[in-house]
């Protein structure tokens, strides 16, 4: 016979043990900011609020200033948005609507595949295979196309070297489909059967079905995929420092023009900076890509979450 | 309405499900590009001594013994140390506090930790740990390995405990079983398949990571089993020979790209196959 006793502190022993773990998750997001918080402090203290449009970066000086690393962090993501929402909103559609039922899993697990590639494979890729090939064949196809466009064109003009923001863009891109792509599955899988084949027994064609009813009744759930592709583009580390070019100065509104990120600077001078002032503003580099995709990856959960509580309305 | 337009809606709806058949060809294109080019200049590179010698400085022959070895010590104690705590605060949050504002909230960070930059996460140990010893170790690096660990075993322990249909928990109270025994022999038991896979897939994960050990173990030239000396891993040795300007050292770069990438899709194929033969499809 078990004892009472025994029984009780069996219970609060384990109770309290897995509460503590989970305590220590919730403290560990604290313990990142503070601890971020504090290795910048010399810099934020020193620099103050012209740290972020400031464009200077010149160690030897101790000058520092964070616009390049956030204009080369977002606009690389931006880019890799611009290519893989519509390719992922394709692939979630033929993948719910088009496919035949015994494609659907391996062409999902390929897919998916995609997203278990590490992203230093990526990086060794982008630089020794795909660069040469954007910068040999495809940005000469832009300039000569894109680049005659009025405004825009300017972003399409330039040294054609395949090593740029347009090349981390576009690798960023490939990374990302796999997450969005994934999601807009999922969130079109729960549109309820009732309305599709409504639509469908008026004689909308698929696509209509899509892109009024889908579309529509899920599109919560689609931002809130887009928003974890974007957060996850703007902390892509490796591959991003492979291809971006790692240049601190921004001469040009060029998309073929180097750049640098957040993530790319840190990965390349965090161990060699030798000033205590150069570390803390890396410090500080970090501080700012964390906050960024802090605020936009609880905006997407936010939104995923919306949709599931929708969708317990209303079945 | 387009609705009186018959022959035009049936172009729009051909033309949108060609670009949609387009996208999945665009997605499978790079899918195997990558996966081509990795294998050939993979295989061309491989070689007995890569797995003989240690790694070589400039200019000389050498393999990736080093980084090999390294990269196995550090993924594995990350995988021990990162698997219990996972699997702890995993089953708060599906058994305990499921409704209560803890559970939740834990629920919500863990989410956005396991998309959080990795690069953040060296930054983090960096900062509390390698600052503080004032000396990079590989035990640095396992620990950042092993923060990365964690968020994707709470999500799959909490997902598979929270599938476990409660009748099955009643059956057992109804037996006048404690709780903690309830979880322990019964719940647990029911979701290790689930929980085997998420295992598995960090690991697949962090085997790749290169970010946050750049910060935390460094790298090796030589041969150490020494914890609190920095330890070389492949993702950053191969972040170090492929950006030299060396033949050789990016030969044995691409060698070790195919090593990682062979081990990182197999984890996850394997994964795949393990969790659908427990969970039907």
């Amino acid at each position: 016979m078990i004892s009472k006793r025994s029984f009780k502190l069996g219970d609060w022993v384990f109770f309290n043990l897995t509460r503590l773990f989970a305590l220590a998750t919730l403290l560990l997001l604290a313990g990142i900011i503070l601890a971020l918080c504090i290795g910048a402090w010399p810099s934020i203290a020193k620099f103050g609020g012209a740290f972020l449009w400031s464009r200077e970066w010149n160690p030897p000086k101790e000058d520092f200033g964070a616009l390049v690393h956030i204009y080369g962090t977002l606009v690389t993501s931006l880019i890799a948005l611009a290519i893989a929402v519509p390719v992922s909103f394709g692939i979630a559609l033929f993948l719910t609507e088009l496919s035949p039922l015994w494609l659907r899993r391996p062409l999902g697990i390929a897919i998916e595949l995609l997203a278990g590639i590490p992203s230093i494979v990526y990086g060794m890729w982008g630089l020794l295979v795909f660069a040469p090939v954007l910068g040999n064949y495809v940005q000469p196809m832009l300039t000569a196309s894109l680049g005659r466009l009025p405004l825009l064109g300017g972003l399409f003009q330039g040294a054609p070297i395949g090593i740029g923001i347009l090349g981390a863009g576009i690798i960023l891109s490939i990374m990302i489909i796999p997450f969005i792509a994934s999601v807009m599955r999922d969130v079109f899988e729960v549109t309820p059967g009732v309305l599709k084949e409504s639509a469908y027994a008026v004689g909308a064609t698929t696509w209509e079905v899509v892109w009024r009813i889908v579309l529509p009744y899920t599109k919560v759930g689609v931002i809130g995929g887009i928003m974890l592709g974007l957060g996850r583009a703007l902390g892509e580390t490796m591959a991003v420092t492979f291809i971006i070019g790692n240049s601190d100065q921004l001469t040009s509104a060029s998309l073929y023009a180097p750049g640098n990120s957040i993530a790319s600077a840190l990965a390349n001078e965090f161990t060699e900076a030798v000033s205590p002032m150069h570390t803390a503003a890396l410090v500080e580099l970090g501080l700012i890509l964390f906050l960024i995709t802090f605020v936009v990856l609880v905006f997407s959960k936010l939104l995923l979450m919306k949709l599931s509580s929708q969708e317990g309305r209303s079945t | 309405m387009t609705l009186d337009r018959p022959r035009q809606r049936k172009l729009i709806n051909v033309f949108a499900l060609t670009m949609s058949l387009l996208a999945v060809a665009f997605g499978l294109f790079w899918l195997f590009w990558i996966l081509i080019s990795v294998f050939k200049l993979g295989v061309g590179a491989l070689s007995w001594t890569l797995f003989t010698r240690m790694t070589p400085p400039p200019g000389s022959e050498g393999g990736l013994l080093n980084a090999i070895v390294g990269s196995l010590i550090q993924v594995g104690l990350a995988t021990l140390i990162g698997t219990p705590f996972g699997v702890l605060a995993g089953v708060y949050l599906a058994e305990y506090g499921r409704y209560g504002w803890l559970g939740r909230t834990t629920l919500f960070i863990n989410d956005i930790l396991l998309s959080a930059p990795s690069i953040v996460v060296g930054l983090f140990v960096y900062a509390v740990y390698v600052a503080r010893v004032g000396h990079f170790s590989a035990l640095a690096g396992v620990f950042a390995l092993a923060l990365i660990v964690i968020p994707v075993v709470i999500r799959t322990t909490e997902n598979m405990l929270v599938l476990v249909p409660n009748s099955l928990r009643e059956a057992v109270y109804a037996l006048g079983t404690p709780k903690w025994k309830v979880i322990t022999k019964v719940t647990l038991r029911a979701s290790r398949a689930g929980i085997v896979t998420g295992v598995l897939l960090a690991v697949a994960r962090i085997s790749g990571e290169t970010a946050p050990l750049l910060f935390t173990s460094l790298s090796n030239q030589f041969w150490t089993m020494d914890l609190d000396k920095p330890m070389a891993t492949l993702p950053v040795t191969i972040f170090k020979f492929a950006m030299s300007p060396f033949a050789d050292w990016q030969r044995m770069a691409w060698a070790a790209v195919f090593l990682i990438t062979l081990g990182v899709l197999g984890l996850n194929i394997l994964a795949r196959i393990l969790f659908r033969q427990k969970h039907g499809s």
